[in-house]
C-alpha cells in the first residue's frame, strides 16, 4: 500500500507541474494576474508531493520492503542505515527521483527568493521549470518508476553496488545533481527573457546568483567524485576522462563561461547573445550528460543499466528543450543590440577570450567523448579516445587562461587601465617564475615535465594576482564587496588547484611490487614495511587487511592499513586504500591480488601536492558562495531595474 | 534569423546521430560494449610453444592446418577461467572441435596440477610464460577464446567465460559454414 502512495504522489506532482507550466507561461502571455499568482502555490505543491514520494522510497529502503523491485535490487538486510538511505539514489530509477526532487527544490527556492522580480518574468521562469519537471516526471512515471512492485516479494535484497558503499559517494550524487539540475534555473531565466524580449543588466543581475549557486554545487560535486575515485577505486588517479566524468565537466565549463559572460552583460550590457547561448548550452550539456549516462550509448564504469527505449524518451526531451530554446534564440537574437563598445585591451575582451577558450575546451571534450559512438554507429571501427587526447585538448586552451585570469582581473571595463598595477603584476609574474624554478629544483630535484614550471608559475601568478585587491583594500582600510572578494577567492582557488595538478602530474611515483609480511620497498625516500595481514569483518563484507608501516630515514612516518573487501552478496572485491596525509604529499598503499607463496601485489604511491587539487576546488566553490551573498543580489535596486515588456502587471506586483 | 539557427541545426544533427545509434542498439546490430578483435577475418598468428604437460616437447600451430580449432587463453590465477572450465570440458567433448590451450603467464607446475585435478579439455596445452604470444593474439584479459577456421583464419573471438550459450550463439553458426571449408 505504501509504495502505491509514492506513485500517487508522483502523479499528483506531475499534474501540479503541468499547472505550474501552464499558468506560468500562458498566464504571462495573456497577462492574467490571477493565473500568474497561481504559480507559486503550484510550485510549493510540486515540492511537497515529490518530497513525499522521495520520503516513501527512503522509508521502503529503511524498513527493507523487498516487495518494491528497486529496493530488492539495491539493498540488503545487512546494509548499514546510512547506505540504505544513500541507496535511494544508487541506481537509475531512484536517482531520477532525486533529479526531480532537486528540480522541485530549485523551483521552490526561486519562488521564495524572487519576490522582487516582476511577476510576469517570475511566472515565466517558474513555468519553464514546470515544463522541465513535466518532462522528467513523465519520464520517471512512464519508463522508470522506482515504486514498481516485485511480487512475490524477494526474501533478501541483492545489495547495493559495493562501489557505492562509501561516505563520499553517498553525498556526491546529491551535490552533483544540485549543480546539474541547477543549470535549469539559468536556462529558465534565459528562456523567460527571450519570451519577454528583454535582456538587460537587471536580468543579468537576477540570473547571476542562481547561476553561481548551481555552479558552486557542481564544483563541489565533481570534486567529491574525483576524491572518491582517488581513494575508493584504489588506484590513486584523480581524473580519468571517463565519458560520465566528461558529462559532468562539460556543463561545468559552460557554466563557468556563463558566469563570466553574465558579469559583462550586467556591467556593460554586452555579449547578450553569447550569454543566452551559454545559458542554453550549460543546461543542454547537463541534459546530454543525463542522456549519455542513462541511454547506454556509451561505455563507462559509471553508466546505469542501459535501455534503448529510455534513451529514446530522454532524446525526445533533449531535442524538445534544446532545439526549442535555440530556435527561440534564433528568433530573438537579431533584435538584441549591445549597449556600447569596448577596446581591444579591456576587461571585456579578456572575458570574451576566457569564454572562447572555455567553450573551445568543452567542445573538444564533447567531440572526444562522442567520437567512439560516431565511429561505432557507422561501422567505422571500435575506438576509444583516451587521456592523451583529453589532456591535450584541455591543456592547450586552459594554460593561456591562467595568464588571462591573472591579468584580466585587473583590467578596467571599456578600456584597460592596468596603470600602477602593471608593475605589481610584472613583479608577481617574475616572482612566481623564480619561486617555481627554485621549488622544483630544490625540493623535487628537477624541472619535471616540459610544462611543470609553466604550471607552477601560472598557478602562483594567479594566486598572487588574486590577492592584490583584497590586500591593498585591507591596507587602506577600505571595504571590499562580497562579489569582488568572491572573485578573488575563486581565482586564488584556481591557482591552488593548478599547483596540485602540476605537482602530482610531474613528480608522482607509482610502483607495483610483490610483497609478503616482513618485506619492504622504498619510493621517494619512504620505506614501506609490510607488517602482516589480518582478516576483518565489516557489516556486509569480509576483508583482508594489510598493515604497512612507513618510515623515512629510520623515523616512523605513518602506520597504514589497506583492505581488500569481499562483499558477501555481490561477491565483488573492492580495494580500500590506505593513505597517509601531510601538507606536501600523500603516501598511498593499495592491496592487490594474492600472488601465492604468501606474497601480495601492492601498489605504492608517492603523490606530491595531490591534496591541493581538492582543496583548490573547495576554495573555488567557497569563492562562489561568497559572491552569491553579495548585497546587490538581495537589495532590490529600483533605480536601474528596467521595467519588463509587460509593465502593466509589473505595477500590480 | 536564419544565420542564428546554426546552434539549433548542430543539435539536430547530434540528435539524429543519437537516434540512429539507439535504433541500431535496439535492433541488435550495434553493441557498444563489444570489443571486436582486429584479428577477425585475418590469418591466425602462428606459434610454437613448449607443452605444459611436458616442457621438453613443443607444439606448432602449423600442425593444425586444414582443421578448424579453438584457441583458449587461460591461467590458473584467473577465477573466470575456473568458472568456464566445466563448459570447456563439455564443449571439447560434444563439439569435436580441437581445443588448443594457451596457459598465459603462469606457473607450469600449478597448471599441471590444475589440469590433473579438474580435467583437461585441451588437445594440446602450451605455456606462454612471458606472454609474448598472447600479445600477438591481442589478448588483454583471460579468459579469451578464438575460433580459427580450417583455412587458418580467425573467425570469432569471445572475451570472458565461454559457456554453451555463447558457443551456440557465436561459434556454432560459423562452424556450420566457414570453419569446415
Amino acid at each position: 500500500m505504501i509504495p502505491e502512495l509514492g506513485t500517487l504522489a508522483l502523479v499528483i506532482a506531475l499534474l501540479l507541474a503541468s499547472a505550474q507550466a501552464f499558468f506560468g507561461l500562458v498566464g504571462a502571455h495573456r497577462n492574467k494576474l490571477s493565473w500568474m499568482q497561481a504559480v507559486t502555490p503550484a510550485v510549493a505543491g510540486v515540492w511537497v508531493f515529490v518530497s513525499f514520494a522521495f520520503g516513501i522510497l527512503t522509508y521502503s529502503f529503511i524498513v527493507h520492503d523487498y516487495s518494491v523491485g528497486y529496493v530488492a535490487t539495491n539493498s540488503n538486510n545487512e546494509l548499514p542505515l546510512m547506505y540504505r538511505v544513500a541507496a535511494v539514489w544508487g541506481a537509475h530509477e531512484g536517482s531520477l527521483l532525486l533529479w526531480i526532487e532537486i528540480l522541485a527544490t530549485w523551483a521552490l527556492l526561486v519562488a521564495a527568493f524572487s519576490k522582487s522580480l516582476p511577476i510576469a518574468f517570475r511566472a515565466r521562469v517558474l513555468g519553464i521549470l514546470g515544463m522541465v519537471g513535466v518532462g522528467f516526471g513523465s519520464f520517471t512515471l512512464l519508463t522508470s518508476s522506482p515504486f514498481t512492485r516485485l511480487l512475490p516479494a524477494a526474501a533478501e535484497g541483492a545489495d547495493l553496488n559495493p562501489i557505492l558503499q562509501d561516505p563520499a559517494l553517498a553525498i556526491h550524487p546529491p551535490m552533483l545533481y544540485m549543480g546539474y539540475v541547477g543549470t535549469s534555473v539559468a536556462f529558465a531565466f534565459a528562456v523567460a527573457a527571450m519570451l519577454s524580449g528583454r535582456i538587460d543588466p537587471a536580468w543579468s543581475r537576477w540570473t547571476r546568483p542562481w547561476t553561481v549557486a548551481a555552479w558552486m554545487c557542481l564544483t563541489v560535486g565533481i570534486a567529491l567524485g574525483s576524491w572518491w575515485a582517488y581513494y575508493e577505486l584504489g588506484w590513486g588517479g584523480w581524473w580519468f576522462w571517463d565519458p560520465v566524468e566528461n558529462a559532468s565537466f562539460m556543463p561545468w565549463l559552460a557554466s563557468t563561461a556563463l558566469i563570466h559572460s553574465l558579469a559583462v552583460t550586467e556591467k556593460r550590457g554586452l555579449f547578450k547573445n553569447w550569454t543566452l547561448l551559454l545559458a542554453i548550452f550549460a543546461f543542454s550539456l547537463s541534459l546530454l550528460g543525463t542522456f549519455l549516462v542513462r541511454s547506454g550509448v556509451l561505455v563507462s564504469v559509471h553508466a546505469f543499466a542501459s535501455d534503448p527505449s529510455r534513451g529514446m524518451f530522454i532524446l525526445g526531451l533533449l531535442l524538445f528543450f534544446i532545439v526549442g530554446s535555440l530556435t527561440l534564440y534564433a528568433i530573438r537574437a537579431p533584435s538584441l543590440k549591445s549597449d556600447g563598445g569596448f577596446e581591444l585591451i579591456s576587461r571585456e575582451s579578456f572575458l570574451l577570450l576566457n569564454n572562447a577558450l572555455l567553450v573551445a575546451a568543452a567542445c573538444l571534450i564533447l567531440v572526444g567523448t562522442l567520437w567512439p559512438l560516431v565511429m561505432d554507429a557507422f561501422n567505422l571501427g571500435k575506438i576509444s579516445v583516451g587521456p592523451p587526447y583529453f589532456n591535450m585538448v584541455f591543456l592547450v586552451p586552459t594554460l593561456p587562461l591562467l595568464a588571462l585570469v591573472g591579468i584580466g582581473m585587473h583590467a578596467g571595463w571599456r578600456r584597460s587601465a592596468l596603470g600602477g598595477k602593471r608593475r605589481t603584476l610584472a613583479l608577481i609574474a617574475g616572482g612566481a617564475l623564480l619561486v617555481s624554478m627554485v621549488v622544483t629544483l630544490v625540493f623535487y630535484g628537477g624541472f619535471g615535465l616540459p610544462l611543470t614550471v609553466v604550471g607552477f608559475t601560472g598557478a602562483l601568478f594567479v594566486m598572487g594576482s588574486a590577492l592584490i585587491d583584497p590586500i591593498s583594500r585591507w591596507r587602506n582600510k577600505q571595504g571590499i564587496s562580497r562579489a569582488a572578494l568572491g572573485m578573488a577567492v575563486a581565482h586564488f582557488g584556481v591557482g591552488v588547484f593548478v599547483i596540485g595538478i602540476s605537482g602530482v602530474a610531474s613528480y608522482k611515483i607509482e610502483k607495483d611490487v610483490s610483497m609478503g609480511p616482513g618485506d619492504s620497498a622504498e619510493i621517494a625516500g619512504y620505506r614501506f614495511n609490510f607488517i602482516g595481514t589480518e582478516n576483518v569483518r565489516g557489516p556486509n563484507y569480509d576483508a583482508l587487511e594489510a598493515r604497512v608501516k612507513i618510515t623515512r630515514a629510520g623515523t616512523p612516518v605513518a602506520d597504514l592499513t589497506t583492505q581488500k573487501r569481499k562483499f558477501k552478496i555481490q561477491a565483488m572485491p573492492m580495494a580500500h586504500a590506505g593513505i597517509a596525509v601531510a601538507w606536501n604529499r600523500d603516501l598511498f598503499v593499495a592491496l592487490g591480488d594474492e600472488l601465492g607463496a604468501g606474497k601480495w601485489s601492492m601498489r605504492l604511491q608517492y603523490k606530491p601536492l595531490v591534496r591541493y587539487i581538492w582543496i583548490g576546488a573547495v576554495i573555488v566553490a567557497l569563492g562562489g558562495l561568497i559572491a552569491t551573498l553579495d548585497r546587490r543580489y538581495r537589495v532590490p535596486r529600483t533605480a536601474d531595474a528596467l521595467l519588463p515588456a509587460d509593465a502593466a502587471t509589473d505595477k500590480v506586483s | 534569423m536564419w544565420r542564428y539557427l546554426g546552434p539549433a541545426a548542430a543539435f539536430l544533427v547530434l540528435g539524429a546521430l543519437f537516434a540512429f545509434a539507439l535504433v541500431r542498439i535496439q535492433n541488435g546490430t550495434l553493441d557498444v560494449r563489444e570489443i571486436k578483435s582486429p584479428l577477425i577475418g585475418k590469418a591466425a598468428p602462428l606459434f610454437t610453444l613448449p607443452l605444459v604437460t611436458d616442457p621438453k616437447q613443443s607444439f606448432d600451430t602449423r600442425t593444425m592446418a586444414g582443421k578448424a580449432y579453438i584457441v583458449n587463453v587461460w591461467g590458473t590465477w584467473c577465477p573466470a577461467c575456473r568458472e568456464e572450465h566445466d563448459s570447456l570440458l563439455q564443449l571439447a567433448r560434444t563439439t569435436g572441435v580441437p581445443f588448443i590451450g594457451i596457459d598465459w603467464k603462469d606457473d607450469g607446475a600449478m597448471a599441471q596440477q590444475y589440469l590433473a585435478q579438474l580435467g583437461n579439455p585441451y588437445q594440446q596445452v602450451v605455456a606462454d610464460a612471458d606472454g609474448r604470444i598472447a600479445i600477438d593474439w591481442g589478448v588483454y584479459g583471460a579468459p579469451e577464446t578464438f575460433l580459427v577456421s580450417s583455412a587458418g583464419i580467425v573467425l570469432a573471438k569471445h572475451a570472458g567465460a565461454l559457456t554453451e550459450a555463447v558457443w551456440a550463439e557465436k561459434f556454432a553458426p560459423l562452424l556450420g559454414t566457414g570453419a569446415r571449408q
